[in-house]
């Protein structure tokens, strides 16, 4: 397992460097190469959704459902492509799109006001009603003059949270 | 193959203890640095209302599951440490080559024979004497824990131990139980050569398995299977006889219930903590400077891990007895039980993780994702308060 960084060429890692748009360094891919061996145990390429779940404290996330549809069956390649939103080298703009795509669950580009319920009930539970949930956002939308009917693209929301203090930079351990 | 010497729990079942302190640990520390902020935030709008921004913002949910994903302080309690290389250099590389041949053409073949010798002396002695002195509940068993110590001691030379203890020496009398963080079953070989323990151990497959019904059943250790609730209940009422009784041997819980890397400690099950006695902490810390001696039981057979240290230089390993503890008013098991990992932690020098072992084996209770979600609806009923008032 230790050993398991000098499997990655040069060239491999130029070309992953490549892949994840340079947000991450050398240094921090073969530390991700290293963890991304490490939860996939049985060395197939790829973690399953069972595997990360093995992960305790993401498998107490609300989100882990939603997220576990975007990472489940990734190869390497893809897996720090998606991660690479969390390097604190990531622009607002790439984190901001990270987001939309947690909203966006069939990928069309618009996120309504139903794909936004539905994050709401993760975040929340049993401990909000849907009447709560939908009286929130109601209220929310029309305050930003949006409605319950508009359906926000990316644009919107990078407008909607251009203010926002995003916290979500991950760093990556390199010894 | 999984199994190590473990602690038993309570009776109260598994999944509920699951994840117990998480939840008032690092979850707990978690959300309250959380609901802080919420709070600053919500001074900062105390005037305004909810935000589409503040409600669509996901950025912190997501950044923890991203770091639990990155690298989560679960997984690195069970990850081997991978050895130093130090031996790639032209100068280092023939001595490295002639210590591999010693260690496993001269040292191990020596260490087997010295281990077969010791077994054989010690099968030939204890099942006659068993047999024989059937009638002498005392002297058999004075002969017996000798015994066992004899063959502990033996296993400890074949992989020459270079183990210090310090502190007192355990003595036998009612109503106390040792505790000790559990890196591998040679934990317990350890702790064995100097004092005969009863110790709670998962029941095991194969050689190990044997052993525990012939010879360690005559110290008096408890088994069980982790995984049977029955189990549990059973275990419970043995526990409270074996420290009634004087003549018994001293009782030695791995309270993490799993084998730790010895970098880290896993929660303590409150199990042994409750027993209303007294508590004699035991820390164990090995140096990794010829072999790693945690014993990763999905990946490897405890033969296997056995072998492994046989063909190391030395297992090096420090075993500090730490001074008594009790049960203070008002302390919950679960305090007490956080008090004397605290102690053994600090005494090893290795560090906390709030998580509960046998989440190796399942996953962690749904109460811990509720409790973020009952954060998060009280902060959104909280705005939606304001907001009314504000109309």
């Amino acid at each position: 397992m230790g050993n398991s960084s000098s499997l990655l060429t040069q060239y491999d890692l130029e070309d992953l460097q490549n892949h994840c748009s340079h947000l991450y360094s050398q240094r921090e891919i073969i530390a991700l190469y290293e963890r991304f061996c490490q939860l996939d145990r049985t060395g197939k390429g790829f973690i399953s959704a069972d595997e990360f779940m093995g992960v305790p404290e993401f498998a107490v996330n609300p989100l882990c459902q939603r997220l576990l549809k975007m990472l489940e069956g990734l190869n390497f390649k893809e897996f720090i492509a998606l991660l690479s939103a969390f390097s604190a080298r990531a622009t607002r703009d790439d984190k901001l799109k990270f987001i939309f795509r947690v909203y966006d669950t069939d990928g069309n580009g618009k996120v309504t006001s139903s794909d936004m319920l539905q994050v709401l009930r993760d975040l929340s539970g049993s401990f909000l009603t849907d009447e709560q949930r939908q009286s929130v956002l109601t209220q929310a939308l029309e305050q930003s003059g949006y409605t319950v009917d508009s359906a926000l693209t990316l644009q919107d929301f990078k407008k909607v949270l251009g203010k926002a203090d995003l916290k979500m930079d991950v760093e990556v351990p390199v010894d | 193959m999984d199994g190590e010497v473990v602690s038993t729990a309570s009776a109260d079942g598994g999944s509920d203890e699951v994840g117990r302190s998480i939840s008032h640990e690092v979850v707990g520390d978690f959300l309250d640095a959380n609901v802080e902020e919420e709070e600053d935030s919500s001074v900062a709008y105390l005037d305004n209302k909810m935000q589409l921004r503040d409600l669509l913002d996901i950025s912190q949910v997501l950044s923890e599951a991203g770091s639990a994903i990155i690298d989560d302080s679960f997984t690195r309690c069970f990850k081997s440490n991978a050895p130093e290389p130090w031996n790639w250099n032209i100068y280092l590389f023939p001595l490295w080559a002639l210590g591999v041949v010693f260690r496993y053409f001269v040292l191990f073949p020596i260490r087997a024979i010295l281990l077969a010798l010791g077994w054989v002396i010690f099968l030939g002695l204890f099942f006659p004497l068993h047999m024989a002195l059937k009638n002498h509940d005392h002297t058999r068993r004075q002969i017996e824990r000798g015994l066992v110590e004899f063959i502990c001691s033996v296993f400890v030379a074949s992989w020459t131990g270079v183990i210090r203890y310090h502190g007192p020496r355990p003595s036998r009398r009612p109503k106390q139980v040792f505790v000790a963080n559990h890196t591998s079953m040679i934990d317990f070989v350890i702790l064995e050569q100097m004092t005969a323990f009863a110790v709670i151990m998962q029941k095991h497959p194969g050689w190990v398995g044997f052993l525990q019904t012939t010879v360690l059943e005559s110290l008096g250790c408890i088994w069980f299977n982790r995984t049977e609730a029955n189990d549990r209940h059973a275990v419970a009422l043995k526990l409270k006889k074996h420290i009634e009784d004087p003549d018994a041997n001293p009782l030695l819980i791995f309270p993490e219930g799993t084998c730790v890397n010895n970098e880290y400690t896993v929660m303590f099950k409150k199990g042994a903590f409750e027993l209303d006695c007294t508590v004699c902490p035991i820390a164990i810390k090995y140096n990794k400077i010829f072999v790693d001696a945690f014993w990763n039981s999905k990946k490897q057979s405890f033969t296997m891990h056995l072998m492994r240290l046989m063909t190391s230089w030395a297992v090096v390993c420090d075993v500090w007895y730490l001074e008594p503890q009790t049960i203070k008013p008002g302390e919950t098991p679960i305090e007490f039980s956080e008090r004397v990992r605290d102690l053994i932690c600090l005494r090893a020098g290795i560090k906390k993780v709030p998580w509960d072992g046998y989440l190796k084996y399942h996953r962690p209770s749904p109460k811990l994702t509720e409790k973020k979600q009952q954060n998060f609806s009280e902060a959104v009923i909280r705005r939606l308060q304001s907001r009314n008032e504000g109309q």
